[in-house]
């Protein structure tokens, strides 16, 4: 599914340049529940940027889906994104003057669904994450795990071949990071493939295999025995 | 452009920020207010120098004369010219062809008129049958001056509207009663209106010859009058009466011995001439309100324009998010261009109407807009569909640079941003 060989990305800040990726190769099958980590520095979020088609390599090549991700514009940049991608942040970022059903629509809007089709089809999604009773709701009546989990139906909504995560517990309690990890273990037990970013142990443990960063290059990446969210709840 | 969700939007962000889009709109409803007060104006200008040449026929040449004031062929200056019943008789000679209408006038200031107990101080003036089209003329009740009143003597006169009112009280018909100018008795044959107003009307005609003979004018003439025949094309009119003006001063200077460049002896008014000139500067004065209305309407997209950037940047982190989920960067551009477009326009359309408003409704009460010189200020619709237009670019251009910054937003840096 995700393909990276030889990936390069340094940041030039006046006359210092930081090499942040100094040579990364990786790929992730179809259906695998990733997660990565490192410590701050360690380019694990500049990774998952690059993944995102947020941020472009300097070096190397990555192909998604058997797509040669290179020479992006804007405009076939968001068309990818659209198309390949679901993307779960940190703060949610939700659109707060939208109610939670329109917020997870807003992908299918940008694929150009009908709005008759867009709102049945992010019912069923919110519904999915058990939030159908919240649809009308606007993000700042929601619990931060509840903001999360329309978070999640947002990046399910246009039916991704990958969701990425950047630390989708980290603004979370454990108990609601845990119900949230358990979402996402449903997600992948359906066949999604997942990258999740993070700097905690136990939420590593509960994907299938860990990738751990540091100073740009890849350390260690081995499978675990996956912890079940559920059972720690 | 016109689905659902982008009006929601637009809506929603205008709603969170209820003050400040108010008087971004102000600036700019202001503006066009400015522009639409300016616009009436200017036509109500037109309107009044319109009405100011009703008086007359508008292509109307008048000569009349004066005093000398170049010394020539050893005649000093200094000396009075007077137009006698020869310069008419040239002139309706030489061009018989070319007129369409063509008096001489005899007129006496302040002649004292009576009927029975009533009287009045008018302007008696005599003249010939086409003078009633020189003045533009027309006729309530009877008949106008015609030739055999004129080679018979007849004493017969014609009375305008004021005058009538003045001594009839009765209001009934003038035409067969008897007044008397300055102890003369002459019979009303009819009355007149004249689009000029009260002041126009205020006079009365009798035939030339008689007047002449009864005021003891002996041959002397106060004025010649004439048109030329209309012409369809406003340009070629104007040349026309200048060249028919031009020669006719040259033979009657010639006739009385008047030094060519002699201005003040013999004197031709042009109405034609005159017009094309107001109009001149009506036009520049027109064009310097466009200006005027425009800068101002160029300051208060520079509000909007302003506003919109800052909305952008308010709104960074958001279009980061939108980004991210796939909104291309022209759906971007189209998100704040509309809600600019739409601020300009519902902003512009109120101050368009607050104007017209004021023109149509409030300007009647308003002296300056009901002097002499302005008459029925009004904006047509072609300007109104004007304005209507440079909103909507005034609008876009407003939108643009925002725009433009916001379609340039990268979405890791917007993200990245707490």
């Amino acid at each position: 599914m995700i393909e990276i060989k030889d990936l390069h990305k340094s940041y030039r800040t006046g006359a210092t340049s930081l090499h942040v990726l100094k040579g990364i190769n990786f790929s992730v099958q179809e259906g695998e529940l990733v997660s990565i980590m490192g410590s701050s520095g360690s380019g694990k979020s500049t990774l998952l940027n690059i993944l995102g088609m947020l941020d472009e390599a300097d070096e190397g090549s990555y192909t998604l889906d058997g797509v040669p991700i290179k020479n992006l514009n804007e405009r076939i940049a968001a068309k990818y994104r659209n198309k390949f991608l679901g993307f779960i942040f940190q703060s949610f970022n939700l659109i707060n003057y939208k109610s939670a059903l329109d917020n997870v629509a807003l992908p299918l809007y940008y694929q150009g669904v009908s709005r008759n089709e867009r709102m049945e089809k992010s019912y069923a999604y919110l519904e999915k994450v058990g939030l159908a009773d919240w649809a009308k709701h606007l993000p700042n009546e929601l619990s931060g795990g509840q903001k999360q989990r329309v978070a999640i139906a947002r990046a399910l909504a246009s039916d991704p071949k990958v969701l990425l995560a950047d630390e989708p517990t980290g603004a979370l309690d454990t108990k609601t990071s845990y119900e949230v990890m358990d979402l996402i273990q449903g997600i992948n037990d359906e066949g999604k493939t997942i990258l999740i970013v993070t700097h905690e142990d136990d939420i590593a443990h509960m994907t299938k295999r860990i990738v751990n960063l540091k100073d740009g290059i890849i350390l260690d990446d081995s499978r675990v025995q996956q912890v079940r969210a559920i059972e720690n709840v | 452009m016109f689905s659902l969700e982008r009006w929601e939007e637009i809506f929603e962000t205008i709603s969170k920020n209820k003050l400040r889009t108010f008087l971004t709109g102000v600036s700019v409803a202001s503006g066009i207010f400015i522009l639409v007060i300016l616009l009436g104006v200017s036509t109500g200008m037109q309107n009044g120098v319109q009405q100011q040449f009703q008086r007359d026929a508008a292509n109307r040449i008048s000569v009349w004369t004066g005093v000398t004031s170049v010394e020539y062929k050893g005649l000093n200056p200094g000396r009075r010219i007077q137009l006698k019943n020869r310069d008419y008789a040239l002139a309706d000679r030489k061009y018989k062809d070319q007129l369409e209408y063509k008096s001489a006038l005899y007129r006496i200031w302040g002649g004292l008129v009576n009927y029975k107990n009533e009287s009045g101080s008018y302007r008696v003036e005599g003249v010939l049958p086409d003078y009633q089209f020189l003045e533009s003329e027309d006729l309530t009740e009877g008949r106008y001056i015609n030739y055999s009143d004129n080679d018979q003597y007849r004493k017969v006169a014609v009375i305008g509207m004021k005058v009538y009112n003045d001594l009839f009280k009765d209001k009934k018909p003038a035409v067969n009663r008897q007044i008397e100018i300055r102890g003369v008795l002459f019979k009303v044959v009819g009355v007149y209106s004249d689009p000029g107003g009260e002041r126009e009307e205020a006079r009365v005609f009798v035939p030339l010859k008689t007047a002449q003979k009864v005021f003891g004018a002996g041959d002397n003439l106060d004025q010649l009058a004439f048109t030329l025949p209309q012409e369809d094309n406003f340009e070629k009119a104007v040349k026309n009466s200048q060249a028919f003006t031009e020669k006719l001063s040259r033979q009657l200077k010639e006739f009385h011995t008047v030094a060519p460049e002699d201005v003040s002896a013999i004197r031709i008014n042009n109405s034609l001439e005159n017009m094309k000139n107001v109009y001149a500067t009506i036009y520049i004065v027109r064009l310097f309100f466009w200006f005027v209305g425009v800068a101002t309407i160029f300051a208060g997209v520079v509000g909007v324009s302003n506003i919109m950037l800052i909305i952008v940047k308010e709104r960074t982190k958001e279009i980061g998010i939108r980004k991210a989920l796939g909104a291309q960067p022209l759906s971007v551009i189209g998100m704040v261009l509309h809600e600019s477009i739409f601020i300009t326009i519902i902003s512009g359309f109120t101050g368009l109407l607050i104007g017209m408003f004021f023109l149509q409704f409030i300007s009647p009460y308003i002296p300056f807009f009901q002097s002499d010189f302005i008459y029925n200020p009004t904006v047509n619709f072609q300007v109104a569909v004007t304005t209507v237009l440079i909103l909507i670019i005034a609008g876009a251009f407003a939108g643009f640079f925002p725009a433009w910054r916001a379609a340039r937003i990268k979405p890791i840096v917007a993200l990245r941003d707490e």
